[in-house]
Formats: C-alpha cells, sequence, structure tokens
C-alpha cells in the first residue's frame, strides 16, 4: 500500500481564485458571502427582484476565462467546468506532476452534482418559454464529466477518468476514491477535487422552496443559526504516492491517511447521526488512528437546525468525551456551501490548517449554540498544528464521505 | 416569422464570411470565400456552432451529411444559395 500526499493546490473560490489568496482569506475570516447580482432573466421583469426570500449567496465575483481559455473552449464549457480546467491548473502548476508520471497512471476524479446549470436553465428556458431552438453544444455544456473531460485534454492524461455526483458529498467522495487509487497502486497520482457552479436563478429557487436557505447569511453551529447559504467554485488537489514526491522533490502539503464512506439509509433530506458518524469511524479506521488523535474537525456545517445538530450528535457518538474538546469550523461559514465542489474546498483547508499551523474561524457567529457543546472556533483562527484532521461531507440523501489527512 | 430576402450570392457571401469572422474571440481575420476550415483553425464543434447560426441567419435547414462536407468558406454560400433556391422554387 502506498503512502498517499498531496502535492499540488488550486481553486476558484468566493474567497479567492488562486491558493495565495484562498489561504489569505480563509485565515484572515474574510467571507465571499455578498449581495446577488441583478437577474436580467427574472419572470418579474425586474432584474432586482428574483422573488427569492434570501438576499445574499457566495459567489466567485468577476469570473473571466477570456485571458485563460481559448474561444472554442468557452463556447463549448459552461461556467461550472471552467472552475475545474483552470482550477486544476493551477494545481498541476504547483505540483509540477506533469513529465514525472506516465500519463496513463494518472487519474482524475472530479466531483460535479449538478453539471452545466446555466446552460441547461439558459435553454431550456428559451425553449419552452419562445420555442427556441436549443443550441448544439448544449449536451456538451450540460455533462456534469465535462471538466473531467478537459482536465484530461489539457494534461494529456489517458488514466482512470471520471466524476463523482452525490450531492454535496461529491467532492470528498472524489478525493477519497482518487486516493484510494493511488493508494492500491491502481495509479501513481491523481487530480481530484470539485466543481460546481449552481447560482442559476432556477437553482436558486428551487433551494429557496425548500426553505432551507438563511434570509441572512449561514452561520455554522450558531444558537441562531437559521440557515445555510449557497456557493460556488472549484478546487483541485494533486495527489501521488509519498515516494514518487519525495524522488522528485515535490512540495508535500499533507497526507491523506484515511477515507470513510456511509450512507444513512433513512430519508431524502433529514440526516441522520448514525450515518455521519459510521462515514467518521471508517476513515479513522481507515487510517489506522484513535479519535483522541483527532485535532480538528472541518464540519460540514451547513448552518442548517437538522445538520449542525445531527453532525454534532455524530460527532460526540464517534469522539465521547473527547467531542467537546476537539476544535471544529465549518468552511462554509466563508464560501458559502457550493454543493458539488464544497468537500473538495474544505479539504483543502483541512491541508492548509496542517501545513500552516493554524484553525481556520467559523465566521459570522458570536454565540454557539450550547445544545450541540462543541468547541467551535470563533472570533480568530488558533494557532494549532493538529497531527490529525478530519473533514466531513453529509450530502442530501444521507450520503456521507469523511477524509482523514496527517501533517507532513 | 418574416424571412429575409437574400437577393444576390454577393449578400449571402457577405453574411456568411460575418459568422465565419465571429466564430472565435478574437474575432479571425482575413477571411474569405476561400478560407478553409482547417486554416481558420475551425473543429468540429465550431462547424456545429456554424451551422447553428446559418440556418437561424437564413431561416433554412442544414442537412447532416452537408455539415460533413464543409471544408471551406465557400462550401457554405453553395449550400445556403442552394437551400434558398429550392426554398423559392
Amino acid at each position: 500500500m502506498n503512502r498517499v500526499v498531496v502535492t499540488g493546490l488550486g481553486c476558484i473560490t468566493p474567497i479567492g481564485s488562486s491558493l495565495e489568496q484562498f489561504r489569505a482569506s480563509l485565515f484572515a475570516g474574510i467571507s465571499g458571502i455578498g449581495p446577488l447580482r441583478p437577474f436580467p432573466e427574472a419572470p418579474s421583469g425586474d432584474p432586482n427582484n428574483p422573488n427569492l426570500r434570501f438576499s445574499r449567496y457566495a459567489e466567485v465575483k468577476n469570473f473571466d476565462p477570456t485571458p485563460f481559455l481559448s474561444s472554442g473552449l468557452i463556447v463549448a464549457s459552461d461556467r461550472s467546468a471552467q472552475f475545474a480546467i483552470l482550477s486544476s491548473r493551477q494545481a498541476v502548476k504547483d505540483s509540477g506532476l506533469l513529465g514525472s508520471h506516465a500519463s496513463e497512471r494518472i487519474a482524475i476524479v472530479t466531483g460535479c452534482s449538478t453539471g452545466g446549470r446555466s446552460a441547461e436553465e439558459h435553454e431550456t428556458g428559451r425553449l419552452y418559454s419562445v420555442n427556441a431552438r436549443v443550441h448544439p453544444l448544449t449536451v456538451i455544456r450540460t455533462m456534469s464529466s465535462a471538466g473531467a473531460s478537459y482536465i484530461a485534454t489539457e494534461n494529456g492524461i489517458t488514466g482512470p477518468t471520471l466524476n463523482i455526483a452525490t450531492a454535496c458529498s461529491s467532492g470528498t467522495h472524489a478525493i477519497g476514491l482518487a486516493f484510494q487509487m493511488v493508494r492500491a497502486g491502481m495509479v501513481t497520482a491523481a487530480i481530484a477535487g470539485g466543481h460546481e457552479a449552481p447560482l442559476t436563478l432556477g437553482f436558486l429557487r428551487a433551494w429557496d422552496s425548500m426553505r432551507v436557505v438563511s434570509p441572512t447569511q449561514c452561520r455554522p453551529f450558531s444558537a441562531d443559526r437559521d440557515g445555510m447559504t449557497l456557493g460556488e467554485g472549484g478546487a483541485t488537489l494533486v495527489l501521488e504516492t509519498l515516494d514518487s514526491a519525495l524522488e522528485r522533490g515535490a512540495p508535500i502539503y499533507a497526507e491523506i491517511v484515511g477515507f470513510g464512506m456511509s450512507s444513512d439509509a433513512h430519508h431524502i433530506t433529514q440526516p441522520k447521526a448514525e450515518g455521519a458518524a459510521a462515514a467518521m469511524r471508517r476513515a479513522l479506521e481507515d487510517a489506522q488512528a484513535s479519535p483522541d488523535e483527532v485535532g480538528y474537525i472541518n464540519a460540514h456545517g451547513t448552518g442548517t437546525q437538522a445538520n449542525d445538530a445531527v453532525e454534532a450528535a455524530a460527532i460526540h457518538q464517534v469522539f465521547g468525551e473527547l467531542a467537546s474538546q476537539i476544535p471544529v469550523s465549518s468552511t462554509k461559514s466563508l464560501t458559502g456551501h457550493s454543493i458539488g465542489a464544497t468537500g473538495a474546498l474544505e479539504a483543502m483547508a483541512t491541508i492548509l490548517a496542517l501545513h500552516c499551523g493554524q484553525l481556520p474561524v467559523n465566521a459570522g457567529v458570536t454565540q454557539v449554540d450550547p445544545e450541540l457543546n462543541l468547541d467551535v472556533i470563533l472570533g480568530e483562527p488558533r494557532a494549532v498544528r493538529p497531527t490529525l484532521a478530519i473533514s466531513n461531507s453529509l450530502a442530501f440523501g444521507g450520503l456521507n464521505a469523511v477524509l482523514a489527512l496527517r501533517a507532513y | 416569422m418574416t424571412q429575409t430576402q437574400w437577393n444576390s450570392r454577393e449578400e449571402i457571401a457577405e453574411r456568411c464570411i460575418a459568422l465565419v469572422t465571429r466564430c472565435k474571440t478574437p474575432p479571425l481575420e482575413g477571411v474569405t470565400l476561400n478560407s478553409s476550415f482547417d486554416d481558420l483553425g475551425l473543429d468540429s464543434l465550431d462547424k456545429i456552432n456554424l451551422s447553428f447560426e446559418v440556418e437561424d441567419v437564413f431561416s433554412i435547414q442544414i442537412p447532416d451529411d452537408a455539415i460533413n462536407h464543409l471544408r471551406a468558406v465557400r462550401d457554405i454560400v453553395d449550400g445556403v444559395q442552394s437551400l434558398l433556391e429550392q426554398r423559392n422554387q
């Protein structure tokens, strides 16, 4: 079994579109959550009246792919796939991966749940409203796997390449499966992460109808939390065997040591603590680690009443008396919830915490819900360098994925 | 829907060249009737895209097999002219 390390990071997120910007915002607690853009397509006829009960989300502001992608690629891809291409380009460059592994021995695993929402809504909206013809590139733009294909094409990678769609756990499942592939020796390296661009009016209205979006802003684990905040973005990790990283002198950010998956087998939206707890336990067992080694939990932490209460209960089930002493924070307090991408953004935040010796703050919260009995990081990041951390993803439908990571 | 009347081959050619020019960003330069798609750097997706726009502008339907045989701007103009003539007969 190979040891697997992270040797490259890249991102396009609401809190930064480079590793350096993301790291700076993460540890300064700078939130990417802001007001909604105007919606010229709003059926109300008023771009400033999208008929939503919430007014904030986390957007990648001023995203412009034109300096970086050819016009042909831009027209043949949705914003989501563009996040994948550009974040992976950063990560591959950061790691210096290309040329040091055979192209057929590199895997690509992306997490994207909703595909090309912008293209889909634009085309179907025109089809059903004015019987417009559907653009011939719509199929390509809407494929959830387009990002994976474009990463492969850009880098000439011919190894196993696939996309995982497990809603809010997609990015974590993608990284976890890539980790297993490298560890088992199926490949020697992998490009893995998540990307999503779901901030379309139809998607926002769908979430609005579910009544789980905060009318103000997500405040994970807060006593007065009132829902999630939607976001978008992409994050990519380069994984490879420790041996190859050492041999070529690659930068090593952290080691991935365990991956746990589970299903609640319970309800399509209501989470169940036993399911989340099982995924955390399996990640620790996989890492051959004991609960008392965990020094930081990057929580799924959506900010909804149900998620945060159930996740806290799961943490108590796994860690027992230690649960209230382990520092916890949710990256979504800064980045919003970017669905299929969010697990990758959070894995990156966890890796940076281990690498930089700082635990990121759980922003926007002044009083933690005492019922949860957790050590939520408020105010300032903590200058602590844990040896082991976990990153939780708990998706709608009860699909849970947890990564265990060690400082290197 | 009102259909625009295209009175001459020159008009058709001028419009087709304009559409090809706009296929890329920034726009292509020096597109002529004799420009080949290979020389212009247009791939199969560009051709499908272009055909979609040509169909919209001229209110015609280009048969699938015709798209596969497009090699140069002149082929588009010939095809459009032929389809417009068929429609007007």
